[in-house]
């Protein structure tokens, strides 16, 4: 029961892409389609939930000096393993999402989670809140990138909507990642009152 | 003369934040006033330049000369950590002021995803190096170039929400809302300076 509130806690209440505001540069810099999203915040989840397990366990090996960076260290090796896999396994998101991989070493969502949750809870509730960040995180790139897209390009998912040249590519580009990420908030704070 | 096609790249046609989407946290964290903003602007810099110079230095003569570049993520933001904590333990002393402004987001530089980012650019040589060999001279000038060109990015947005906080906003707009749409339309205005790059290049002759 109590796994099941942390997991609703990640996705719903405290959705880090549109409530914590945290993460904000693969938000923006990967969203160009609603399926590069999908796979940076998959990328994403797969680190943060073996970060916040290995953390969990070893929480009471490390001083509290070193706290961090034993942390980043953690992360770092974990952002390793992923790039060699991707570039192994999955060579087309490797070259669409690039700089972005080494980069989830420094997303505060993880660095966060590991110092607000996984440091004082015990490995099972951490590892649901890594799974509910991750999939927050993974909605909020997922819904971003299908916005985008489907502005953009008339598309989600490659799926074609509406005819291409009826699309804005202002929304594919830079600005648009702003402007829909701000429209989207507005949205969801209209929603919630 | 590629070496100001690099600097004017990276400073407006190419710019970190509002076209690279790196350090997005500190643009939209410490942009509230201009002060905060410049402050924040040259400890990047400051960072930047040093963290790419030693980031540089250790993937050439550590990791691939004893063929460890699988570490360098790793390696990195080790060094980019220490390095800030030193910057921070100097401006302590120096510029009490200026520490108590930057507060928290001095540590948080280290999570700054475009000190890294810059870094693994200029150790993989795959930044826009104007046809020049990628090496640790135009490494330097790209990266005070891009420090540049962000500091540039905060100090405006900073200007401009400045002025947002005295207008009258919808409510379900205010605060991070207003301040993303605000970005996108300055992305869309630095969008206005694709192109100047090729054009330069054909009025220097290269």
């Amino acid at each position: 029961m109590n796994s099941i509130r942390v997991l609703w806690n990640g996705v719903i209440k405290e959705n880090p892409t549109f409530v914590l505001l945290l993460g904000m540069c693969p938000t923006l810099g990967t969203t160009s389609s609603a399926l590069n999203g999908m796979s940076m915040g998959l990328a994403t989840m797969a680190v943060l939930v073996f970060s916040n397990l290995i953390i969990s366990l070893i929480k009471n090996l490390i001083p509290d000096m070193v706290r961090i960076p034993s942390f980043i260290v953690v992360i770092a090796s974990l952002v390793t393993i992923l790039q060699m896999l991707i570039k192994a396994f999955a060579p087309d998101i490797d070259k669409s999402l690039g700089l972005f991989i080494p980069l989830i070493v420094v997303n505060c969502i993880i660095l966060g989670r590991a110092e607000a949750f996984a440091a004082k809870n015990g490995p099972v509730s951490s590892v649901m809140d890594g799974i509910g960040m991750g999939l927050g995180f993974t909605l909020g790139l997922t819904l971003l990138g299908a916005t985008r897209e489907l502005l953009g390009t008339g598309k989600i998912f490659s799926f074609g909507v509406f005819p291409e040249n009826y699309g804005a590519l202002v929304f594919v580009l830079a600005p648009g990642a702003f402007i829909c990420l701000g429209y989207l908030i507005a949205i969801i704070n209209k929603i919630k009152g | 003369m590629a070496y100001i096609l690099i600097f004017i790249t990276a400073i407006f046609v190419n710019n970190i934040v509002l076209s690279q989407f790196l350090g997005i946290c500190p643009f939209l964290g410490v942009s509230k006033k201009v002060d905060t903003a410049l402050g924040m602007g040259a400890a990047v810099a400051f960072v930047l330049t040093l963290a790419t110079i030693v980031t540089y230095l250790i993937q050439v003569y550590v990791l691939e000369t004893l063929h460890l570049e699988y570490l360098q993520t790793i390696a990195f933001i080790l060094v980019i950590a220490a390095l800030v904590q030193m910057v921070e333990i100097v401006l302590k002393k120096v510029s009490p002021a200026l520490y108590q402004a930057l507060g928290v987001f001095l540590p948080l530089i280290t999570t700054n995803c475009c000190i890294l980012g810059v870094a693994i650019l200029v150790a993989q040589g795959t930044y826009n190096s104007q046809g020049l060999e990628p090496n640790l001279l135009t490494g330097v000038v790209y990266a005070i170039s891009t420090a540049l060109g962000f500091a540039l990015a905060l100090v405006i947005f900073a200007g401009i929400r400045e002025h947002l906080s005295m207008s009258n906003i919808p409510r379900g707009m205010q605060g991070m809302a207003i301040a993303l749409v605000t970005a996108g339309l300055l992305a869309m205005a630095f969008m206005g300076f694709s192109g100047v790059d090729s054009g330069l290049a054909k009025a220097l002759g290269l």
